[in-house]
């Protein structure tokens, strides 16, 4: 088990994991979710003691990886982002290094590397030089490096990338095998990777947790109910008054007419279903409605609106703003106030 | 610790480090062992050994330039650092890996005193022990080396700032003997010493306050000593600067048949010193 306590990174002023909490349970696959430069590497380079954070803690079965490191990384095993591997020695070699920098016994070490490299499908280029393997091999040895004596806790940063359709598949396949008994912990920013392989998902934004659960959990609450709906009227203000008569309905859009026609939209709150009351209200009122539609997301809906919504409505709000300002000098500045934002979300 | 000995002791080995290093000091010893020996018949090995050090200023750098630099920029630092191991253990086993290349062409020289005793009579002991106070001054220049590689990820950078520093440390003594003897200037530089002191309190503990009272505190007393006392300044920076002077070592067991314990305990000291360094370096990497 894994308790991660209110950790906190920062970069000079550059916050990178910000106030982030969870824990992980054994015996389960756990996804990090999050576009580029979220924090996913960060946090798992402290989970793993790499890096040490500016506040906060890592407890790993009863270790704190500060206080007890060598106690706390003996349950570890890593893949970094970018596998850490030595080009001056052969599969073999490497592997043996591996398994003596992880205290396993001797005895046992030959048993050890035979079984990682039987999973990880490495028996071909066991004598190799890993400088000439192709990169899929490369990805390979760091993952059997990673489920080397198979500590408890296995922490994958985007195992797959860089990797052909097959490899992709035999990799959710290994991590699928090593899931019974281990836990395990992989990054990624591709969703649908996410969605195949894990039990539980953490979303990851700005160095900020903003969601936690299994995928189904999510989709449960967090998709946005909504309504499209387009009414046979000349007046928003009577269609206004119409939708904000449901205590559903939180937010709504209405435009303006068009040939008789106004089309709105509505937010409702979540799980709300109020497709026959409209119905009812607006015969009622003699409103003829002339489409409704009732939508909800995906998880991928819901990931874009997590990891999105912070960085697009203030670019928005600035756009907005700048516009009458185009036409004076200050043509240049909105742009140049945007770079640097859009710089310091990518890193 | 011996996981990491090995695996840097083979990457010598594989990468050519190790025969450049040994080839080049071997071939140096090999023609001083030839002058001095061999063609004018000085029965001393170890006198042949005196100018030694100034192929280690080159000979060196080599050697420590990847040691920490090369892990860090390929990222298998990562490794090393997320693995059940120590920080030290890693810096351990990469400075002994890195020693015991030094010690190869010292060992291998070894049979000089030997070749010299077939002929005539050799100095056996002096000899050996001028050997052995070389490979205690390589542990030094290794740790200095490895600390360098340590603040950096770039192997050149490394490699001449290591040299940089031991050409300093090979010119010391004409160096100090450019410090005027006057009162004055050892007063000035006196103020600096105090000056970088306080400098590196603040860079260690981050308490401006702390360090702001120890230099004033400091170049006040260095002030109202010298206005007290001025004579006590003459010849005293030259003098203090001196006691870190290698060359006198070195002369010492090649030249005047000396065994300096006390050069060997500052080879070693310094030794640790760095090893100590290049842990810390090493650690605060992972803070920042």
């Amino acid at each position: 088990m894994i308790e991660v306590r209110d950790l906190v990174k920062q970069y000079g002023d550059h916050t990178a994991v910000d106030h982030l909490s969870f824990t992980i349970e054994t015996g389960q696959i756990y996804g990090f979710l999050g576009p580029n430069g979220a924090g996913k590497s960060t946090t798992m380079n402290i989970m793993t003691g790499y890096l040490s954070p500016t506040s906060g803690e890592v407890i790993i079965n009863g270790h704190s990886i500060l206080e007890e490191p060598e106690l706390a990384k003996q349950n570890i095993g890593y893949l970094p982002e970018l596998p850490p591997l030595y080009m001056d020695m052969t599969v073999k070699e490497y592997l043996t290094f591996a398994a003596q920098l992880k205290h396993i016994p001797k005895a046992e070490q030959e048993a050890a590397i035979a079984e990682v490299v039987e999973l990880a499908r490495l028996k071909e280029v066991y004598h190799r030089l890993v400088a000439n393997l192709s990169k899929g091999y490369k990805q390979r040895v760091g993952v059997a490096q990673a489920i080397l004596g198979f500590p408890e806790v296995i922490i994958l940063d985007e195992p797959t990338v860089g990797l052909d359709p097959s490899q992709i598949i035999e990799t959710r396949e290994l991590i699928h095998k090593l899931s019974d008994g281990h836990t395990v912990i992989i990054s990624s920013h591709i969703l649908s990777e996410i969605q195949a392989i894990c039990d539980h998902v953490l979303i990851i934004h700005k160095g900020q947790l903003v969601a936690n659960g299994t995928p189904e959990e999510l989709e449960r609450q967090l998709a946005d109910t909504s309504m499209e709906l387009v009414f046979k009227s000349d007046d928003p203000n009577a269609i206004r008054a119409l939708l904000r008569s449901f205590p559903e309905v939180e937010r709504i859009r209405v435009n303006d007419p068009v040939n008789g026609e106004i089309s709105a939209k509505a937010k409702l709150t979540q799980g709300a279903d109020i497709r026959e009351q409209m119905f009812r209200a607006c015969a009622a009122k003699d409103v003829p409605l002339l489409m409704m539609h009732a939508s909800t997301m995906s998880l991928e809906d819901i990931f874009l609106k997590l990891t999105q919504t912070n960085e697009r409505r203030p670019r928005k709000r600035r756009a907005a703003a700048s516009a009458p300002a185009d036409a004076d000098t200050a043509e240049q500045t909105p742009d140049a106030a945007d770079a640097p934002a859009e710089k310091e979300a990518e890193q | 610790m011996t996981a990491i000995y090995k695996r840097e002791l083979r990457s010598y080995f594989s990468s050519m480090i190790a025969y450049i290093f040994i080839a080049f000091v071997l071939a140096f010893i090999g023609i001083f062992f030839m002058i001095y020996n061999l063609s004018s018949g000085y029965p001393r090995f170890s006198y042949s050994l005196s100018a030694l050090m100034l192929i280690f200023v080159f000979a060196v750098p080599i050697l420590t330039m990847k040691s920490m630099a090369e892990d860090r920029k390929n990222k298998t630092d990562q490794m090393l650092l997320t693995a059940p191991v120590t920080v030290t253990s890693i810096v351990l086993g990469k400075f002994l890996a890195m020693l015991t290349v030094f010690v190869i062409p010292l060992v291998i020289s070894c049979l000089c005193p030997l070749i010299i005793a077939t002929f005539g009579t050799a100095q056996i002991g002096s000899d050996y022990a001028s050997i052995f106070s070389f490979i205690c001054m390589g542990a030094m220049l290794v740790a200095i080396g490895m600390f360098v590689s340590s603040t950096t990820e770039n192997q050149i950078i490394s490699a001449v700032v290591t040299m940089a520093i031991m050409l300093v440390m090979y010119l010391w003594d004409s160096l100090v003997s450019l410090i005027p003897q006057t009162a004055m200037p050892s007063m000035i530089g006196m103020l600096v010493i105090v000056v970088l002191v306080a400098l590196v309190i603040y860079s260690m503990s981050k308490n401006a306050m702390a360090a702001m009272i120890f230099a004033f505190v400091g170049m006040a007393g260095v002030l109202v000593l010298y206005f007290v006392n001025a004579s006590a300044y003459i010849g005293l920076l030259p003098s203090i600067l001196s006691a870190f002077s290698i060359s006198h070592i070195v002369s010492n067991f090649t030249i005047y048949n000396v065994f300096d314990f006390g050069g060997l305990f500052f080879y070693l000291s310094v030794a640790v010193l760095f090893i100590f360094l290049t842990v810390q370096s090493v650690q605060k990497r992972r803070w920042s």
